[in-house]
Parts: C-alpha cells; structure tokens; sequence
C-alpha cells in the first residue's frame, strides 16, 4: 500500500489538474491546472525510477562498500530524471506563455472569465 | 566530415542555429537578417531534397546522435537502443519535404510585409519548422514529445503575433492551453510505456509490442496518444482550437500552421502504423473514420455561415482533415483486414497524397486571404468585394484555389479526392456520398466567397498585393495545377514510398533492431 502512495498522488494530480482546466473559468486557475497536471505526470516519471537504496549513476562518487570496478546493483538509470528536468523546463516555458497571453487578454478585456471574453465562437 | 552521412541531424541544426542567430543579424540590418532567415531555409530545403531523394533511392536512414558511428543503433555493452536515434523512413521523407516546402513559400510571401518587430517573427518561424521537422525525423519517442511542445510555443507566439487585436491572444491562448493538455497526456503515456518496457526507442517499443501482444497499459497509453495526436491533427470534435488559431493568425502563418498540425497527424499516423501495428483493434480505424466523416460535415457546415474570410477557409482547413482522417481510417482497417490490395493501398495513396494537396490548397487560399487583409484591412466578407478590378492576378489564383479545394479536375484536389472516393466506396457507399456532398457544398461555398469578395462594382481603388507575395502564391498555383495535370508522377515517385513505409511497417524495427 506504502508503495502505491505516489501513484495515487499522480491520480489525485492528474484528476485535480483537469477539473480545475475542465470546470474552472478564471484563466489563471486553467493555468494553474495545467501546471498541477504537469506536476502528477512529472511525478509519475520520477516514481519509475525510484529504485529502494539506490545510489547515483555516478563513478567517481560512488558510496563507500562499493566497488567501482563493476556497475553496482543498485545504480539507478537516470533517464527518467533527465526526461522529468526537460519536462519541468518545457512547463515552465509553457506557463509563462499562459501567463502573458492573460495579461495581454486581461489588458484588452478587462476580465479574466472565460465566457466573458468569448469573441471567438462560431 | 560527410554531408551526406549527416543529413538528418544538419536539417534539424540549420534552422534551429539560424533562429537565435536572427535576433543578433536583426541588429545589424533588416536584409542581412532576411538573408540570413532566407539561406538558412533555402540550405534546409536543399538538405531535405537530398534526403528526400537518398531514403526513397536506399530505404530507410538511421542517424543516432551523439554516437562515434551513426548509424550504430544499439551501443556495445547493451541490448537495446539508448541513445536519441533520428530514423527517416518514406513517410518521414515526405512529411519533411512538405514541411519545409510550405515553410519556404510562407517565408517568401512574409518577406513582403513582415517589418516590425520582424526578428522576433523570423525566429519563432524558424523555430516552428524546426518543431515540426523534428517531429517527423526523430525515432525516439520523449524527443517526439520535446519537439511538439518546440512547434506548439512557437506557433502560439505566432498566433498572437499581432496582439494587438484582443481575439489573436483568445485564440493563441486557446492553443497553447490545448497543445500543452495533449503534450502532457503524450508524456504520460511515454512515462507508461516506458514504466512497462525500459525503452524510448519507436522501433524497439514496436518490436517489444509486437512480441509480447498488446497488454493494458499499452492500450491505455494508446488511448492517451491516440487522443492527444487527434486533438493536435485538428479531428472533430476536438477541432474548436482550429477555427480560431488559424483565423486570427498572419498570413503565411496560418498556411505554416495546417503543417504543424499534419506534424501531429504524421505522429498518429505512427502509433497506429508502426509502433501498435497488427496489434490494434478495429475500434481504432473506426474511430478515425468517424473523426473524418464529422470533421467534413462539421468543416462545410460551419464554413457556411461564416463572415469572416480567414475564418471561413480554417473551417474549410477542417473539413479538409477530415478527408484525409476518411481516408487514413479506411486504409488502416483494410490493412488490419489484410485487404491491402482490395482498397487499403488505395486508401493511403489518396489519404497521403491529399495531405500535399491539402495544404497547397488551403494554403493558397489562406494567403490570397491574407493578401486580401493586408490590402483592404477588411476581413469581414460582407464590407468586401469589386476587388477584382484592381487585383487581377490575385482572384485568378483565388480562382485556382478554389478549384482545387472543391475538388474540380484539373486541379490536384481532384486527383486525391476521386482516389479516397473510390476507396472509401469498398467500404461503405455512405462514407462515399457523405465526401462528395460535402466536396459540393465546398465548392458553394467558395463560389459564394469569390462572389462577394472579387466581383460586384468596384468599391474603391486599391493596389495589387506586393510581388514577394504574389510570386508565392504563384508557386503554389503552379504545383496544383502541376500535381493536377500530371498525378501519376507525383504518386509513383512521391507518395509511395510513403504509402509503402506505412503498409510494411517491418523495416523500420528492423533497421533499428538487426
């Protein structure tokens, strides 16, 4: 069950993050549901490569007991960390976009509600 | 160092180097900068054309980045790929050429007019291509993802360009909000596969899944690609963000738009064909067909009623989806069915060959539109019209377009549609009657624009479009009528290597593979 606990978490992102972009009109909460999904689907990667007791891909700084000759067991593979830090990067790219383009709606609209500013409908 | 051996990586260097570069050249001088924007692409299309013509002459091409050898997929000491693999079959091919096509002729036609902050538009254009065509060489699947988000953020600062109409934000933001919850679901069903395989790789995920049979989570990560990528490709009811995007863009960004979101359809085109394969269910082709019948009826439907002229051609953009989605779908279930000679092949020859059409087409259109706002200021249909005597050569090409995209013969529209008609007849004679209904109401409606906007009195004395512009709409009038004339020479040499690459998908796992 102890185990399971970070995959129910990226559940309860994940579901958090799309009623917030589903149900929500103010666009600074879609941007913020966005940025909760992303955080469940970050979190989902990291959890692949969690591995109990592992150490850091690392030669020259490997724990003491262990010997460099070989690859340790418990050396984890580090490429779901490296996919979650592009995917942090890209996000945060993606929400400062979100943001300006609020800014600029809330500059020209004078609101943030989404069914307000609806000029755009057939 | 060999060209030759390095073409994949060069195309996808060359417009990403010269994009950062064309906001320090902007300093110097605006027509360095447009020299520089303008050799950098013309090198690209160049490149593209040699790998073009190597992968259809040689079959497939590997390119792993990073490694000694290049075309050492799988590294000593490992039994799977791990480093990021560019692999170029003929889909991939065809998708690049098209794309950097496009992208030349929309740099040429923005030459004309793009002056302020024209730096900015340059790079985000650039960067645009380089999300795309990294889309369509790469053969990992994270860098997939990676380059979608690339081709998403810049065609949503595109989008905006001019922000200061409010609606280019409303539709930029309605974009990015979309492209970046599909960009997610695509990174979560990565993080699933990759959770149940240990692999990136396309070709070694396709192999794993070809041995093993199709377990849930494969089937839940193909439910979340399959969503995401039909969201990206524009598919009803998924197309609200279409309309909107490419009404309110630019000019030629709106026409460099219709191939970013056949980017996305090149990635479904993928899962379906390559990675998931014989594994697949028939619900899939199904649902891809019925995606395309209420994409068309939606697209024709709503172009009806519309005023503004942008907006009217991006839902005729959307009916256009639709009939390569059509004709993709039923290609796909006779593959399924093992009935690739009854119809299948000819399914994907009319399907691949109208996703050139589609976009020389609408493209056209979207540029005479933009030639035509960019005139008159004036993008309501009903304050338009009499401008055919003051732009001659611009309704001639309207004339073109139009012909085209309703389907008329000599124009390409006509080559690809009678093929998806006659295929899609083996297997239903209503998915038949539903295309060519819709392929009238087009051309009703086209009739109806051409009407309002270049006949009737003349209303008042206007200039003809800049001759940057009008030598790009040009070009593309030439190759429809081109592509129209001469079909079977654009199919045999062109479309099926691609058709081909998607029907024997089992050269691409073993290229990788061994």
């Amino acid at each position: 069950m102890i185990y399971n606990l970070p995959f129910l978490t990226v559940v309860a992102l994940i579901a958090i993050g799309m009623y917030a972009i589903i149900f929500k009109r103010n666009l600074i909460k879609i941007a913020v549901g966005i940025t909760i999904l992303e955080s469940g689907v970050n979190l989902f990667l990291i959890t692949l490569g969690y591995r109990e007791g592992g150490v850091a891909p690392i030669f020259t700084n490997l724990p003491p007991g262990i010997s460099p000759d070989q690859i340790p067991e418990k050396m984890v593979l580090p490429v779901p960390q490296a996919l979650t830090l592009t995917s942090i990067v890209i996000g945060v790219a993606v929400l400062a976009l979100i943001l300006s383009f609020t800014i600029n709606i809330y500059r020209k609209y004078g609101t943030l509600d989404a069914g307000k500013i609806r000029r755009l409908k057939e | 160092m060999n060209v030759m051996e390095h073409l994949p990586a060069l195309i996808i260097a060359i417009p990403l180097l010269a994009a950062f570069l064309t906001p320090l050249v902007d300093k110097i001088s605006k027509k360095v900068r447009n020299a520089v924007v303008f050799i950098a692409l013309a090198a690209t299309f160049i490149l593209t054309i040699f790998l073009v013509q190597d992968v259809f002459e040689n079959g497939i091409m590997i390119y792993v980045m990073g490694a000694s050898n290049p075309t050492q997929t799988i590294p000593m000491q490992a039994a799977v790929p791990i480093r990021i693999v560019l692999e170029i079959d003929g889909l991939s091919a065809f998708m690049a050429l098209i794309s950097v096509l496009i992208a030349l002729i929309g740099l040429i036609y923005s030459f004309s007019h793009v002056e302020e902050r024209g730096g900015k538009f340059y790079t985000l254009f650039l960067l645009m291509l380089v999300g795309m065509l990294g889309m369509e060489l790469t053969g990992d699947l994270f860098n997939l993802f990676v380059f979608l988000e690339i081709a998403s953020i810049a065609s949503a600062a595109l989008i905006t360009y001019e922000f200061k109409r409010g609606s280019t934000t409303e539709a930029a933001l309605k974009y990015i909000v979309i492209s970046s919850i599909a960009a997610l679901f695509v990174l979560f069903a990565i993080g699933l596969l990759y959770g149940e395989y240990d692999l990136l790789n396309m070709a070694a995920i396709a192999k794993a899944i070809k041995i093993t049979g199709l377990s849930n989570i494969d089937m839940i990560a193909l439910i979340l690609f399959f969503a995401a990528f039909a969201m990206k490709a524009g598919a009803a009811p998924m197309h609200m963000w279409m309309p909107d995007a490419y009404g309110e863009a630019p000019g030629a960004v709106s026409m460099v738009l219709i191939a970013v979101t056949q980017a996305s359809l090149y990635a479904l085109l993928r899962m379906c064909f390559t990675i998931y394969a014989d594994s697949l269910h028939v619900v899939i082709p199904a649902a891809i067909i019925i995606f395309g019948l209420i994409s068309i009826f939606i697209g024709v439907t709503m172009a009806l009623i519309q005023d503004d002229i942008k907006r009217l051609i991006a839902y005729a953009a959307v009916a256009e989806v639709g009939y390569i989605l059509l004709a993709i779908g039923v290609g796909l279930y006779g593959v399924l069915n093992n009935e690739v000679e009854l119809y299948a092949r000819k399914a994907l020859q009319g399907g691949i060959f109208h996703i050139f059409n589609d976009i020389l087409d609408i493209g056209l259109l979207f540029l005479v539109a933009g030639g035509i706002i960019y005139i008159t200021k004036e993008r309501n249909l009903n304050k338009l019209g009499g401008l055919a005597h003051s732009m001659k050569y611009t309704s001639i090409l309207f004339l073109i377009g139009l012909a085209a995209v309703a389907g008329l013969p000599p124009m390409n529209g006509f080559a690809s549609k009678i093929m998806i008609y006659e295929s899609v007849y083996k297997v239903s004679p209503i998915l038949s009657i539903v295309a060519i209904l819709a392929s009238i109401i087009m051309l009703a409606i086209f009739v109806k624009i051409f009407h309002s906007v270049f006949t009737g009195p003349k209303i008042s004395e206007q200039k003809d479009v800049p001759k940057l512009m009008l030598a790009s709409m040009i070009i593309l009038a030439a190759l429809i009528i081109f592509f129209g004339l001469f079909p079977d020479i654009i199919i045999n040499n062109v479309v099926n290597p691609a058709v081909n690459a998607l029907i024997e998908n089992a050269a691409y796992i073993s290229n990788v593979m061994g």
